[in-house]
């Protein structure tokens, strides 16, 4: 793999190259106190200087003392609301008379190019991969909008203080899934970046930019750069066995005491990257001969979610908290040959009460030893 | 590349309507393009579409040999049923189908078959009564211990007769009696120990509530037959049938493509966590 050096200086040459192969360009941003995803035209769209304080239930955006594109983690956006948008309309359907026709949607034909994708969030885009594209079944708007997608990761070179990347095997460092990735190096004296093309889309990227080729000591920059996130891992979970453990403690005291704590808000299924599940909604109009179907996201923690007739299945918030963690950790083995959860720290630092999925793992462990 | 969206439905217009009692109907349809398939294996199902209300998961309660029609029994509960309920011969709907997986019928050739119905689970398992009177000879004794609340709420009365005929034997139990009734009383567990049958060459079917067909494999298991010749079909909320929108899951199952039918050695621990 080819290493070259992009100067700060040169860095709004990628946004010049991206527009110029044809991609829109999406990208963390500064938005009601949080670095969230959306579109980018220029560099300064960057949260330039700033970084994100985590912990859990916690979340500030916070100066640094640099000026670096890339300082901060990952926010309460994920990028899967591109590729599996939040509400979308699945067809129309027309009645005329006693003739029933559907019409489908129309495919996404933007190009789109992730910027600044984490390494945990390319393990939470190749998680999704699996489920809507990766069946008998397919998502035709997903896989449309994937094949028409860069990704440009950046490496962690520092970590938040709810992320556990390390324990899940996804990061700090990016491996694979992404087309170039960018690692930052600041110093008093230089602020560079570090570009590894993964792709033949990578490399074709990577020669329409000013770069020169990356010294041995600069690669080297990018181990160091991973190894100190790597240390400052903010979580910690001890994976081994997990789905078993899990499995066979269906019926553990610990859920019980967690879900006095928990609200069923369901912001934790709404930040986290790999969670999939949606909801439909069928309207018509006043006629009643033009009616239309959408797909809206959905969290397992809302009572309908689970209604058959005569009642919810989950009634209780115990029976909701224990489905959401167990399908993370456990069944999505099962189900994907995956785990669910990419260590991204998103739902411990969104959850109103600070509920810690790492701990409530830990607790459920400890209690057998 | 044309992509279809698996979660478009085709337009499908009623043929038949036929009320089985107040509360379930049982519709003919045909596709209304003569290149839709119709094609589908006894236990699966499909999703029906009413026009503007909603879409619902129901079983196929027809012949899966018939070439050209689908046919669903539907009890009217809600929304959506209740919609469907409302057509008549020559309205349309949407469907899309079939999901799921299916009795397992060819494991179950040259053996003696109990095919165990609680109220509307006879209509998933009609299916195999059509199957097995077409290749009658492939099977060994075949029971049908048929479990209603009352005596009206039974399903398809009209043919009994040549279920019968096809060398199928009916056991009836109602949980009320009416004045008319001089069947049995009580539930279809109480059937299974009166029931004829060979244990290490039996195969069971089982569709009701999930009381009903927990207790009824246990009575079967009793007798001896092997749990993982006993299969159940299970019931969960479903919004796709595809496995995308995730509510069908069951631990580590999604019951729209892992399911609905399943083994009951797979299951069986599963059963006994409540509120999974
Ligand atoms: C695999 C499978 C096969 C089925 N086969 C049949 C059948 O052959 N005949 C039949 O009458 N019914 C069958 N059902 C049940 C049927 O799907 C529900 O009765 C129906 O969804 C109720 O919808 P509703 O809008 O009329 O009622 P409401 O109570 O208003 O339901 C609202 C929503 O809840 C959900 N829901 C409610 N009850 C159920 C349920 N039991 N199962 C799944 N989702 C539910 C649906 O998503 C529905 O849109 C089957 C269910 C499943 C999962
Ligand atoms: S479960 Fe939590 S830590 Fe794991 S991927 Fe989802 S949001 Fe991130
Ligand atoms: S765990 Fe926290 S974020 Fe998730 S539903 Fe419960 S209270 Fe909400
Ligand atoms: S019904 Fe949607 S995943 Fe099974």
């Amino acid at each position: 793999m080819e290493t070259a050096i992009l100067s700060r200086e040169n860095f709004g040459a990628l946004f010049e190259s991206l527009n110029k192969l044809g991609y829109s360009i999406v990208g963390p941003t500064i938005k009601d106190g949080a670095i969230i995803y959306d579109r980018l035209q220029e560099v300064s769209d960057l949260p330039i200087g700033w970084t994100d304080e985590q912990t859990a239930g916690k979340y500030r955006l916070e100066r640094r003392t640099d000026e670096a594109l890339f300082g901060y983690n990952v926010g309460p956006h994920s990028w899967k609301k591109y590729l599996f948008p939040p509400r979308r309309r699945l067809w129309k359907a027309n009645r005329d008379g006693k003739t029933l026709k559907i019409e489908t949607e129309s495919l996404p034909e933007e190009k789109l190019a992730f910027l600044g994708v984490r390494a945990c969030e390319i393990q939470a885009i190749l998680v999704q991969d699996k489920v809507f594209q990766g069946g008998t079944h397919k998502d035709p708007y997903y896989q449309t909008q994937r094949a028409r997608l860069i990704v440009i990761a950046a490496n962690c070179t520092e970590a938040g203080g709810t992320c556990f990347c390390v324990s899940m095997k996804t990061g700090p460092r990016c491996t694979k899934g992404f087309d170039l990735v960018i690692t930052e190096i600041l110093e008093a004296s230089r602020h560079e970046f570090v570009l590894e093309a993964g792709t033949p889309t990578g490399q074709e990227l990577l020669a329409h930019l000013p770069v020169r080729a990356a010294t041995p000591q600069e690669e080297q920059r990018v181990d160091e750069g991973v190894a100190n996130a790597a240390r400052q891992m903010g979580r910690h979970l001890d994976t081994s066995g997990i789905k078993e453990l899990l499995q066979r403690n269906y019926e553990h005291p610990r859920w019980r005491e967690v879900a006095q704590r928990c609200l069923t808000c369901a912001n934790c299924t709404i930040v986290c990257p790999t969670c999939f599940c949606s909801t439909v909604e069928d309207t018509s109009d006043l006629t009643g001969d033009h009616a239309e179907r959408w797909r809206n996201w959905d969290s397992c923690f809302t009572m309908d979610f689970s209604h058959v007739h005569g009642g919810s299945v989950r009634s209780s918030p115990l029976s909701r908290y224990r489905q959401w963690m167990t399908h993370k950790l456990a069944s999505w083995h099962d189900q994907f040959d995956t785990s669910g959860c990419v260590g991204c720290g998103r739902c411990i630092t969104w959850c109103p009460v600070g509920i810690d999925i790492t701990e409530e793992t830990n607790a459920i462990r400890k209690s057998e030893s | 590349m044309e992509l279809v969206d698996p979660m478009c439905p085709l337009p499908f217009r009623v043929q038949k309507v036929s009320w089985e009692n107040s509360d379930v109907v049982t519709l003919d349809l045909v596709p209304e393009s003569s290149s839709t398939p119709t094609k589908f294996q006894p236990g699966q199902f499909s999703m029906l579409y009413a026009f503007g209300v909603g879409e619902v998961p129901i079983s196929h309660s027809g012949s899966p040999t018939e070439p050209s029609r689908v046919t669903h029994t539907i009890r009217t509960v809600g929304a959506v049923t209740n919609a469907i309920g409302k057509l008549k011969r020559g309205d349309t709907l949407g469907l899309r189908g079939p999901y799921g997986t299916a009795w397992p019928l060819k494991e179950a050739q040259g053996k003696d078959i109990v095919v165990g119905a609680g109220g509307l689970g006879m209509a998933p398992l009609r299916p195999i009564l059509y199957s097995i009177a077409q290749e009658r000879e492939k099977f060994g004794k075949v029971a049908l211990v048929y479990g209603a609340r009352d005596p009206k709420d039974f399903l398809f009365k009209d043919e009994w007769e040549v279920w019968k005929k096809n060398d199928i034997e009916i056991h009836m139990v109602v949980g009320q009696s009416t004045s008319d009734w001089k069947g049995h009383v009580g539930h279809i567990t109480t059937l299974i120990p009166r029931l004829k049958l060979e244990p290490e060459k039996t195969c069971a079917f089982l569709c009701g509530s999930e009381i009903m067909m927990r207790f009824t494999a246990f009575e079967l298991e009793k007798r001896g037959v092997s749990k993982s010749h006993i299969s159940i079909s299970l019931e969960r909320n479903m919004k796709c049938a595809i496995g995308f929108c995730g509510h069908c899951q069951y631990g580590p199952h999604f019951i729209c493509k892992d399911g609905p039918v399943f083994a009951f050695d797979r299951i069986e621990e599963l059963m006994r966590i409540r509120e999974l």
